[in-house]
């Protein structure tokens, strides 16, 4: 029986694609590694003016996690490069205590088999990495109480 | 004076010598499907394999597609058990519905074998204050936590000791089964299950044809007949096929934990060993494998 589990160091996570943008990646169509990089901290106006940061916006910005010097690449604390299939190291850098839930399958959604192949969502997938507040939802109807049912009652 | 009466299986046998008497046919045939059926439990390989053969054709026939109805005997090594993260859950409902389809509950008269629970933040989990037909454009609700409730599939189950004919079992696997072809519509064991788990077929069930979900397992979710009771099985049409029960994956927050109790690697284990953990009415002693706990 394979090891279902992400606990192990090393150990392959299988993981649907991060959801981008479209068109959005890889970021080097319109970065260019040759303009140099505005690292001054400003609200979006030529492209990306939809990110509105809601994610500790008073201390965080794009470059804190995305790379400036490998554009289609994402960067921990370390300034080691990680893919953004593999963005939940860098998620975990801060929210240690739900990286360790999410690989041991606590925390975050899991398909296919319980007992072999599983795939995990990224955190990305259910939580935006620029506003990751689960949004609310609207619930499916409620039961139909007893008396509604049919065979109960006068015919309707 | 003491008095013998014959079981069910003399009584219909000697039926059935008369029927077989009187249109002079062999009766050997007949000693195991139809009315003269006897308990799945103590069916050979055989009379399993022609039973479902037999299910399989007339299912097929009055659904217009194929439907296979499946035997799989529990895995050996393998329990389960079951975890709800109470924390999470914000009572969309998203997963009485996908259980609704997996299952082939009836949907009119509608049967639903999860009830999503809402209950006030100021008063815990209280079954007294819990209301089952919230609706709200949007939840969770201020205020509000949310606690679904299904079958907990007790270690020792008091619906399987109220059933006067067994119909109704625990597996090896931990899962409490029912033999709809067994079951009398007495409804002993809805009054004994103390979490309301069990549902009765007050009338004929619909389902939409296009809706069936072919892939059945005798013991869950093959259509069944007016006058039986059923229940969640954990999928069992699923799980005993290796994989996840299908309100765990539809669950948009993920608060759904299902697993092998046995492997210590199994996400359940994981909850049990390191989450603060609850079953509901622990005092009657009834021991669920359903466990809820708070992963925040
Ligand atoms: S799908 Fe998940 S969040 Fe929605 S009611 Fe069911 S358990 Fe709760």
């Amino acid at each position: 029986m394979p090891s279902a589990l992400g606990r192990h160091p090393g150990e392959k996570i299988e993981v649907p694609p991060p959801p981008f943008t479209e068109g959005a990646f890889p970021c080097t169509d319109c970065h260019d590694p040759e303009i140099p990089v505005n690292r001054t901290r400003r609200p979006m106006e030529m492209a990306h003016a939809e990110i509105v940061l809601h994610h500790d916006e008073e201390h965080r910005w794009c470059l804190d996690c995305h790379s400036a010097e490998s554009r289609d690449k994402l960067h921990l604390a370390s300034g080691a490069l990680v893919d953004f299939t593999e963005s939940y190291r860098l998620c975990g850098q801060c929210h240690g205590d739900k990286y360790r839930d999410w690989r041991a399958g606590v925390h975050g959604r899991r398909s296919g088999e319980w007992n072999g192949h599983k795939t995990y969502l990224l955190c990305v997938n259910c939580h935006s990495a620029h506003a990751p507040k689960f949004q609310p939802l609207k619930p499916m109807p409620p039961p139909v109480r007893p008396e509604g049912l049919a065979g109960r009652g006068e015919p309707k | 004076m003491k008095q013998t009466l014959p079981s069910r299986r003399e009584f219909l046998c000697a039926v059935a010598s008369c029927a077989a008497a009187a249109t002079a046919a062999g009766c050997s045939d007949l000693t195991h499907t139809g009315w003269f059926q006897s308990r799945f439990r103590e069916m050979s390989e055989a009379e399993k394999k022609d039973l479902v053969a037999g299910l399989e054709k007339s299912n097929t026939a009055r659904f217009g597609k194929e439907v296979t109805v499946g035997v799989e005997p529990p895995m050996a090594g393998a329990e389960f058990g079951y975890a709800l993260d109470i924390s999470r859950c914000i009572g969309c409902r998203r997963c009485v519905y996908a259980c609704v389809e997996e299952n082939n509950q009836s949907r009119d008269p509608q049967v639903q074998w999860i009830r999503v629970l809402e209950m006030d933040k100021d008063k815990g989990v209280d079954f007294a204050h819990a209301d089952a037909y919230y609706d709200a454009e949007q939840v969770p609700r201020d205020g509000h936590f949310y606690l679904p409730v299904a079958c907990q599939q007790c270690e020792n189950p008091p619906c399987v000791k109220s059933c006067p004919v067994g119909a109704t079992w625990r597996e090896k696997d931990g899962i409490v089964v029912i033999d709809y072809d067994w079951c009398i519509g007495c409804r002993c064991c809805m009054s004994a299950c103390p979490y309301g788990a069990r549902h009765f077929n007050y009338a004929e069930p619909q389902i939409p044809a296009e809706q069936l979900n072919p892939k059945t397992h005798y013991l869950g979710n093959r259509p069944r007949s007016k006058g039986v009771v059923e229940k969640c099985t954990f999928c069992i049409q699923r799980v005993r096929n290796g994989r996840y029960p299908a309100c765990v994956e539809v669950c948009p927050v993920g608060a759904r934990k299902f697993g092998n109790l046995l492997d210590p690697d199994s996400e359940v284990r994981a909850v049990l060993e390191n989450k603060r953990v609850f079953v509901l009415k622990s005092e009657l002693n009834t021991r669920p494998r359903f466990f809820y706990f708070y992963g925040l």
